[in-house]
């Protein structure tokens, strides 16, 4: 039935389609035996020679940019490369931390023999919930005292905007949601799968290294009334670059006259300034008016939980009574995207925020971390003053949390990665959180380079 | 201070009311409350029932024969093993390498020959759910055209991850309620008839919500008739392992659809066999023309993962590759699925056996031919309610019974309530 000939004589289309990408991805190894691969392959299952694959047009997606990276990184043989690109807190020896709150957890957890691993809950575990609504919103939240919120336990950050931004796809009367330019990269890529269409209200002032307010302003003063907003909550990602607690006045006010819906995202709370609760102002600040919003909150940096996914979307609604529904309808939307979400991360959130002391510690090593990143920015800000680099290089203790948006361009970039192994996105924006003391210098010389000899 | 904050937000919504049209409604007042889960809501009301002879037998999760959870010791070793080594870093968008690779063993076969020439394309995700999901998200984006043929009855989620994913469905006959068996010619017929080049979802063994299995020889015919229409076939193996007892036995289906040619999609789930549940470990795969296309595909995945999660979670991953990946762990674990398996067949038999004694004028055959967690009892949503409000006895209104939940205990009451609901039917 299925004859061998026609699939190895000539090269079909999706063959050289293949054979096309494949030369600009594959390494030499690869080369001398993909063609081989290939007909060995067919021979080998003669069933399916003959016939295509159902997928033989899917072409290969780009590298994420943040994690090509690392890719990058880890193949330079230098010993004084420095990765400055995926935001993961590392310590003054370039490690990536556990604090120790969270493994005395762990260990709370493994050896508590009566725990089991069943099924969490759809909207997940119902202490985490609790404990993670009150840590954003404050433990005599109004909104929390009358059972205005509904909070779901979610994958992290990505999977807390996405169920929301779905809830919001088949619940709201709006489908636009405005973004900061720039944002987080994933953003447009989670609200469009989501099912909502996706704006940009400007943000980032290239000339002060600063916020655009008035183009802010005027960009959600003119956005469709209704419409969905997005905000970084604190230490906005990438550029550091928050609005003052004045700034934030104005846009509330805003928001809310224009009937505008705020969803925050929240991955940096107590990571910015060493204060969960000043982190947590801007949302506060919505919360107190009355007004409803949702709130994606991530444990990964500020409890170093990357890996394991924890997370949680609120969503404050104006009585008990919807926010009840609200919740019957999130579960809707994620009892087919992974059905429940997962135990560890979430059981050791719960098991420090109920604990006074493990939380009381847990706050003092987040300060540390943050305290850390603080004295990085104005490490590399004297070390620039110090040699004297051309321009002016107060955003980088301005700009506030993991990153910096140093404002050099992408050859500038280029230049420090060829000349100096200092690996960071194009976009100019390094993670603070890679730099330490003894790197500093080496970041700082390479900068100067850049920018006297690089335009 | 809280009269001055709450003079400031009166202020504040006093501003607002001022500067907009709205009043004090919500944006979410249109907002119909959900129906239930029907699966997860029955343990919510079991959960709820104060009698102390209640019995669950509704969600498929494993109970002892003492009728509680069950943490393998394979994994609490592994556990130990883990903590305080390892950091918690984020892992690849595709999730872990060597849990991949060690899963992909268990269902291609350890020297799969498509392993070696790297053919499969595979994710980790989240759980079985997490794998059917982005197969689903996968075909709508790279074969829009398509559409997805479900056997009737199937784990109900089944649909609505297809819906969610705006994949369109069809059904074919897969359950005989006659005979409480396998619809063979039907199913057959459904695939003949179904448009060449058709998606066709399969569970690979233990067949939720039935329990009824093709035989190898039917999984031969099927096969031969997948093969002739073209289709798509995508296996949702959720039970390896858990079914007979012997995963490589589990795995049957699929290793005969490999013989034949296919190039499959698999959804492995180890919330059952390793006792996961809440861990959410699984893993996606497509199998590939060549290593090329596997990229390809791979990457396809990632870019449909990073916008629902980013990247899997990291500990039960770390659970699964440390026990297969240590060959004392992994015997272990081997040795404990088998025992799993084994008492839930012992109470298929105690069960069967005990309706038998008490002289039920129905057949019940079907509850030993039947394979895996379920067991399709034949009973009417009016029957189950009865048994519920009358035994305290819950389970799916489907009349699906988690085999899981009967017990040395239990048996004896549950054949008792079962036969008072059916003897006059």
């Amino acid at each position: 039935m299925n004859t061998r000939a026609s699939a190895s004589s000539s090269s079909s289309p999706s063959d050289r389609r293949l054979s096309a990408l494949a030369r600009h991805l594959s390494s030499p190894s690869d080369a001398g035996s993909r063609g081989g691969g290939l007909s060995r392959s067919l021979a080998s299952s003669s069933s399916l020679a003959g016939r295509e694959s159902v997928f033989s047009h899917v072409t290969r997606a780009p590298e994420d940019p943040i994690l090509g990276v690392t890719v990058a990184f880890n193949k330079d043989p230098s010993p004084v490369k420095l990765n400055l690109g995926v935001g993961a807190y590392r310590t003054e020896e370039g490690k990536p931390l556990v604090l120790n709150v969270v493994r005395q957890a762990e260990q709370q957890l493994i050896n508590d023999r009566a725990r089991v691993k069943e099924y969490l809950p759809i909207v997940g575990l119902a202490e985490f919930n609790k404990l993670s609504a009150k840590l954003i919103f404050g433990a005599d939240s109004p909104a929390i005292l009358e059972n205005r919120v509904t909070t779901v336990q979610c994958l992290s950050g990505t999977g807390s905007l996405r169920v929301g931004g779905e809830f919001l796809a088949r619940h709201y009367h709006q489908h636009t949601i405005y973004i900061p330019k720039p944002t987080w990269g994933n953003h447009l890529k989670v609200f469009t799968l989501a099912g909502l269409s996706v704006k940009y209200y400007r943000y980032y002032d290239p000339a002060t290294r600063g916020l655009d307010f008035q183009g802010l302003l005027e960009d959600l003063g003119s956005a469709q009334l209704g419409a969905v907003v997005l905000l970084h909550a604190c230490a906005h990602n990438p550029t550091g670059v928050d609005p003052t607690l004045q700034q934030w006045e104005q846009i509330r006010q805003l928001i809310r006259s224009r009937r505008l819906l705020p969803f925050f995202d929240s991955a940096y709370q107590g990571f910015a300034s060493g204060s969960l609760d000043a982190d947590a102002q801007s949302i506060r600040s919505f919360v107190a008016d009355g007004g409803e919003c949702l709130v994606a909150q991530s444990y990964a940096k500020n409890m170093g939980l990357y890996g394991e996914r924890v997370g949680a979307l609120s969503i404050v609604c104006r009585t008990a009574d919807v926010a009840s529904r609200v919740e019957s309808q999130l579960k809707l939307v994620i009892r087919p995207m992974y059905s429940n979400p997962p135990i560890h991360g979430a059981s050791i959130v719960a098991a420090i925020l109920r604990d006074r002391e493990m939380y009381n510690e847990w706050t003092i090593e987040l300060k540390a971390m943050a305290d850390r990143i603080i004295s990085m920015r104005h490490q590399l800000f004297d070390a620039l003053r110090a040699r004297g680099t051309p321009g002016d290089w107060s955003h980088i203790i301005k700009q506030i949390g993991m990153f910096t948006f140093t404002g050099l361009n992408s050859q500038q970039v280029a230049f420090m990665t060829k000349e100096y192994h200092i690996y960071m996105t194009s976009d100019g924006r390094i993670s603070m959180a890679g730099l330490s003391s003894k790197t500093v210098p080496h970041l700082a010389d390479a900068i100067h380079a850049a920018v006297t000899r690089v335009v | 201070m809280a009269a001055v904050r709450a003079g400031v937000s009166s202020r504040i919504l006093g501003q607002s009311s001022a500067l907009g049209a709205r009043s004090m409604s919500s944006w979410w007042r249109s907002v119909e409350p959900a129906p239930k889960d029907p699966i997860l809501g029955v343990t919510e009301a079991f959960l709820a029932d104060p009698s102390p002879d209640k019995v669950n037998v509704g969600v498929g999760a494993y109970r002892d024969d003492n009728g509680k959870p069950v943490v393998l010791e394979c994994v609490r070793e592994a556990e130990q093993r883990i903590a305080g080594n390892l950091n918690m870093e984020y892992l690849p968008m595709g999730g872990s390498v060597k849990m991949v690779e060690e899963t992909l063993k268990l269902a291609y076969g350890e020297d799969s020959k498509f392993i070696k020439d790297k053919r499969i394309a595979a994710v980790q995700a989240l759980s079985g759910t997490g794998a059917c999901r982005l197969f689903a998200d996968f075909q709508k984006r790279f074969r829009p055209d398509s559409q997805i043929y479900i056997p009737v009855p199937t784990w109900a989620n089944h649909h609505n991850i297809w819906r969610d994913a705006h994949v369109p469905q069809r059904t074919y006959h897969y359950y005989h309620p006659e005979s409480k068996g396998l619809d063979f010619a039907a199913l057959m017929d459904d695939v003949k008839n179904a448009p060449n080049g058709s998606f066709f979802l399969l569970h690979a063994c233990a067949h939720n919500p039935t329990g009824v299995d093709p035989s190898e020889d039917q999984w031969r015919e099927i096969s031969y008739q997948i093969k002739v229409k073209g289709h798509f076939p995508f296996f949702d193996m959720a039970y390896q392992g858990f079914a007979s007892g012997d995963p490589e036995r589990d795995a049957k289906s699929i290793r005969i659809f490999l013989e034949d040619g296919h190039a499959i999609g698999i959804a492995q789930s180890y919330a059952k066999n390793m006792g996961l549940y809440g861990q959410r470990v699984g893993c996606l795969s497509v199998l590939c023309e060549d290593e090329k296309q596997a990229i390809a595909v791979k990457s396809q995945l990632q870019q449909l993962a990073r916008p629902m999660y980013s990247n899997p979670p990291v500990h039960g991953a770390l659970i699964v590759s440390t026990i297969l990946g240590n060959p004392d762990l992994k015997s272990l674990w081997l040795k404990e699925v088998k025992v799993m398996a084994d008492r839930i067949i012992g109470m298929r038999t105690a069960l069967r056996e005990n309706l038998e004694k008490l002289g039920s004028p129905l057949s019940w055959k079907h509850i030993t031919e039947q394979i895996g967690m379920f067991c399709y009892s034949g009973m009417t949503p009016e029957q189950v309610d009865r048994l519920t409000k009358e035994y305290h006895i819950y389970m799916t209104r489907n009349g699906r019974i988690s085999m899981a939940g009967v017990t040395t205990g239990n048996v004896g009451y549950l054949a008792n309530a079962i036969n008072e609901v059916t003897k006059s039917s």
